[in-house]
């Protein structure tokens, strides 16, 4: 009898996450409490604009159980909070100090800090401190000449340019050329759980500590230990379990830099816990800008060239991620296409709104709308096809990999393996397009408004360069993955096991995948740029295989047996016939301890560390498609079918997969009909509760049909592994804004979105008129 | 407001005695003084439904009550939804159809359609997916939890 190990990779198992969550023992940042400890409540400017002349905080100081309350005058010694990559010498002066000082930019911005025994009191204390502020204009509208930032400085710290070729010969040798100015509005993340951040200093070992950690928790030590010029090693980070992410969580802002110098200077430990509000105006915000593009195509609809100018609402400050979201929107909006000329031009404007930085699909959830709406405008324009036209420009397998002149993330664009005609054929044949055409071509005639739409686009994934993993069976056979990813509810811990399950033959229940500990493991990249599963599990499988080598050889010399006729099922190391004596991983963890007789020379511990490097991100890809229904006596859109095919190259656990899909094509669907921070005049915001930024509930959310592909493993990695965590959201803005259109008489009146009823049923009744 | 009152919570059939002041709200004291942390807070006023409890077997969103007004009533959180080792079939259908990503909106679902189901097994879809639109999770996109607590639904009713 031969024995078959169980195969993990690919396996739709449950989450090992998932127990502590649905009993209730979760811990959340604000379930994280220290005795002794102080609760922080900030004091935010109520205007958008002004110059700060001074601010009164006695009355909030008398009170009691008020322990301090801070200004920027107390905190003069720090400076403002930087970037993740390192210093920026051109960006520097936009930077947000962690409290205003002399000038307050968008209103929410933490103006004062109240610290007190007690939340309640810290917030009744918040509210006796007074501001004086003379009012200045506000810039709203990114889009408009730029204006003066500080002396000697514009709203325009930055132009990000990008592009090849000849952008002028190529309108000039044009045979047509298609303009359109083009919005997305601003939106976010916005988890259900708010920010929360608890600092404190443990004398007894000289650490810095910070709970409440997510995404990046190492890269934050760096930044943190750089901001108070303490060595690494004496700052310590902490992740919980992390009620969403999504971009926006797990960054730097100026509250965690508050608990933790508060932690320092006050001797207690410091509790903060963001309320919903304060959410949405002091948490990133995300997605807004406006394009100006043009296409220059040939008679068949080939493109020649793409020339791009768009404004980039970072709102008030630049945060840690500097231009990123503009750097990549510029690196990936070609798409899937075959793209001979290109220029853009990314206009980084500062606003006085709350400042933006990453949200869920940065750069390509706004690229996607704006490159698939030119599409489909040069589909019209020449009389083609929508289908038609993408066919014409699609880049074929037999040309990748696909190096493209640009740069996104820092990294150049090397599509590594992709057949995006082939997904567009399943996608056409699983939704039975054609059929579809007919019908809502009959359904029209009756007077319906019914539309179809479809959306293209590239994803990237896999972030490098390199991340580590550290494998270690136990002496009872439970195998510990010490990592440096981050989880921020996605299934890491999960995914992580099963590749570990897989690699060294146990079973997944059996492996405990640490994460987000600074004080675990020296180095680590989190959870960002859906790179967790592709960089994480490849240095994971690269670390099992060592102590897969290790138990193999021990169990070996134990059983007397060729290493070669050997394998490892369920945790018991077994000859590959089945015949004759096991032992289990535990026992053998057991004769490798340091002082067992039979280690022999190997080193001590069933342990490996393993490391993965990857020269290049790896590009996933999909096909959106839906098929939507105006109500034209209200402009409201249903979604009466929707397709999200996506090859992912390969799935570790399809329904994890399946759950990533879905739940980011409803995220997306959001910013394409209901999600937007809006602004009044003065740059008062408009959306402060969950009652005026409507998110999708269980009522608007169709039914979505996922084709998961995995025609085109990624030649970047061993695993063949392509992430999945911003494929669902990306291209949603696109397919419902092709759909809606499409439905409203394919005439390109779409061209921003959120698509608010409101517009829609302008449209219908200026049709009708 | 900061006279305080003494009183008496019933959690899960635990009696916690805690002193408190009158404005604070239900699920802070679940939380803080009860140090029952599985109720969670996302939106403090009232939308989002993550802080949902059973107050005498019906769902209430516990950020928009005040604890001094659930006195001698009998409340329900998360925690009290296992019995033993045994889980309860919402939350085993949770994880079964991967209900759930991050997990924090999570106890409030759980509460939300256990309340509904046990006062009416029968709920159809159509209301089912009625009900559950009272709450917010921004990870799953509702799908598999509609699913779960449609198979949850079968479940309770089986056992029943």
């Amino acid at each position: 009898m031969t024995v078959k190990p169980t195969s993990w990779i690919g396996a739709s198992v449950e989450r090992l996450e998932d127990k502590p969550l649905v009993t209730g023992r979760g811990r959340f940042a604000g379930d994280v409490s220290f005795p002794h400890q102080l609760h922080m409540r900030m004091v935010r400017s109520s205007y958008a604009h002004g110059r700060l002349k001074a601010i009164d905080v006695t009355e909030a100081r008398a009170v009691p159980g008020v322990v301090a309350v801070w200004t920027a005058d107390d905190i003069a010694d720090l400076p403002p909070i930087d970037f993740r990559e390192g210093p920026n010498e051109k960006l520097a002066p936009f930077r947000q100090s962690v409290l205003a000082k002399d000038v307050v930019r968008y209103a929410g911005e933490p103006v004062a800090a109240v610290f007190a025994t007690d939340p309640y009191v810290a917030e009744d204390a918040a509210e006796l401190v007074t501001m004086d502020v003379d009012e200045l204009d506000a810039v709203i509208d990114a889009s408009l000449p730029a204006s003066e930032f500080a002396a000697g400085l514009t709203t325009e710290p930055t132009i990000c340019r990008q592009g090849y070729g000849d952008i002028a010969a190529a309108f000039k040798g044009a045979a047509a050329i298609v303009e359109m100015d083009l919005s997305v509005g601003r939106h976010s993340g916005v988890p259900l759980e708010t920010r929360g951040a608890i600092g404190r200093y443990d004398a007894a070992r000289d650490v810095l500590e910070l709970h409440g950690a997510a995404k990046v928790p190492h890269k934050n030590r760096e930044s943190l230990a750089r901001m108070f010029g303490r060595s690494t090693a004496g700052v310590h980070l902490y992740e919980g379990h992390v009620g969403g992410g999504f971009g926006v969580r797990g960054e730097i802002y100026p509250e965690d830099v508050l608990v933790l110098v508060a932690a320092m200077r006050l001797g207690r430990p410091v509790k903060w816990l963001e309320d919903r509000r304060e959410h949405m105006i002091a948490a990133n915000h995300s997605r807004q800008q406006r394009h100006c593009i043009r296409a220059a195509v040939d008679a068949e609809g080939r493109l020649i060239g793409i020339d791009d100018d768009f404004f980039h609402d970072q709102g008030a400050y630049i945060r840690t991620h500097g231009t990123r979201v503009a750097d990549t929107a510029c690196g990936i909006l070609p798409g899937p296409y075959r793209l001979p000329h290109y220029r853009v031009n990314a206009h980084f404007r500062l606003t006085n709104k709350t400042p933006a930085a990453t949200y869920r699909s940065p750069g390509r959830y706004e690229t996607n709308f704006v490159r698939e709406r030119l599409m489909d405008a040069i589909a019209r324009k020449l009389g083609l096809s929508r289908i038609e036209v993408r066919r014409r420009n699609l880049i074929s397998p037999d040309e990748m990999p696909y190096e493209r002149p640009l740069v996104a993330l820092g990294d150049e664009v090397v599509l590594d393996s992709g057949d995006y005609e082939g997904l567009l054929n399943k996608a056409l044949e699983r939704c039975q397009w054609d059929r579809l055409e007919r019908e809502v071509a009959e359904r029209r005639k009756a007077g319906e408004y019914v539309g179809l739409g479809l959306a293209m686009y590239v994803e990237k994934s896999g972030l490098g360069p390199t991340d580590g993993a550290r494998v270690n069976v136990h002496t009872n056979g439970e195998v510990e993955v010490i990592t440096g990813g981050a989880s921020v509810g996605q299934g890491f811990e999960t995914v992580i096991a099963q590749v570990c399950a897989e690699t060294l033959g146990v079973d997944y229940k059996r492996v405990r995948v640490i994460h987000g500990r600074t004080d675990r493991i020296e180095y680590g990249i989190g959870a960002h740029a859906t790179r967790a599963t592709v960089m994480t599990a490849n240095a994971t499988a690269v670390a099992a295989g060592k102590v897969r080598v290790k138990a193999l050889d021990m169990a070996a010399q134990l059983l007397q047996t060729d290493a070669g006729q050997l394998t490892i099922v369920n945790g018991s190391v077994m000859r590959t016939d089945g015949a004759g004596a096991s032992i289990d991983l535990g026992d053998l963890a057991h004769h490798l301890r340091p002082v067992s007789p039979t280690r022999g020379e190997r080193d001590p511990g069933l342990a490996a560390e393993g490391w993965f490097t990857t020269a290049h991100m790896t590009y996933p890809y999909g096909v959106q498609i839906a098929l939507v229904r105006i109500d034209p006596s209200t402009g409201g859109v249903d979604i009466e079918k929707m397709l999200i095919a996506f090859d992912v190259g390969r799935s570790i656990n399809p329904m994890l997969v399946r759950g990533q899909l879905v739940g980011g094509f409803v995220q997306g669907l959001g910013g394409a009909l209901f999600e937007e921070f809006q602004y009044d005049e003065r740059g008062q915001p408009l959306s402060v509760t969950f009652a005026d930024y409507l998110m999708p509930t269980a009522h608007e959310v169709p039914e979505v049909d996922i084709l998961v592909t995995e025609d085109a493993p990624s030649s970047c990695n061993p695993l063949g592994i392509k992430g999945a965590g911003e494929g669902g959201v990306a291209a949603v803005g696109a397919v419902i804004a092709s759909a809606v259109d499409d439905a409203l008489g394919g005439k390109g009146l779409i061209t921003q979105i959120p698509i608010t009823p409101q517009a829609v049923k302008a449209m219908i009744d200026g049709q009708r008129k | 407001m900061t006279e305080r009152r003494e009183i008496t919570l019933t959690i899960n059939g635990t009696a916690h005695k805690v002193t408190v002041e009158p404005r604070r709200t239900l699920a802070d004291v679940i939380r803080d003084d009860c140090g029952q942390t599985g109720t969670h807070i996302g939106c403090e006023h009232g939308v989002c439904g993550a802080c949902t409890v059973l107050v005498d077997n019906e769902p209430v969103r516990s950020c928009l009550m005040f604890a001094v007004q659930a006195e001698g009533r009998s409340i329900r959180t998360v925690e009290g939804l296992q019995q033993g080792e045994q889980l309860h079939p919402m939350q085993e259908a949770f994880m079964r159809h991967h209900a759930l990503q991050c997990g924090f909106c999570t106890p409030g679902f759980l509460m939300l359609a256990v309340g509904a189901l046990e006062k009416r097994p029968d709920l159809n879809d159509e209301e089912l997916v009625d009900i559950l639109s009272s709450n917010l999770c921004r990870c799953t996109g509702y799908e598999n939890i509609i699913k779960a607590v449609r198979a949850a639904a079968a479940d309770m009713k089986a056992r029943a």
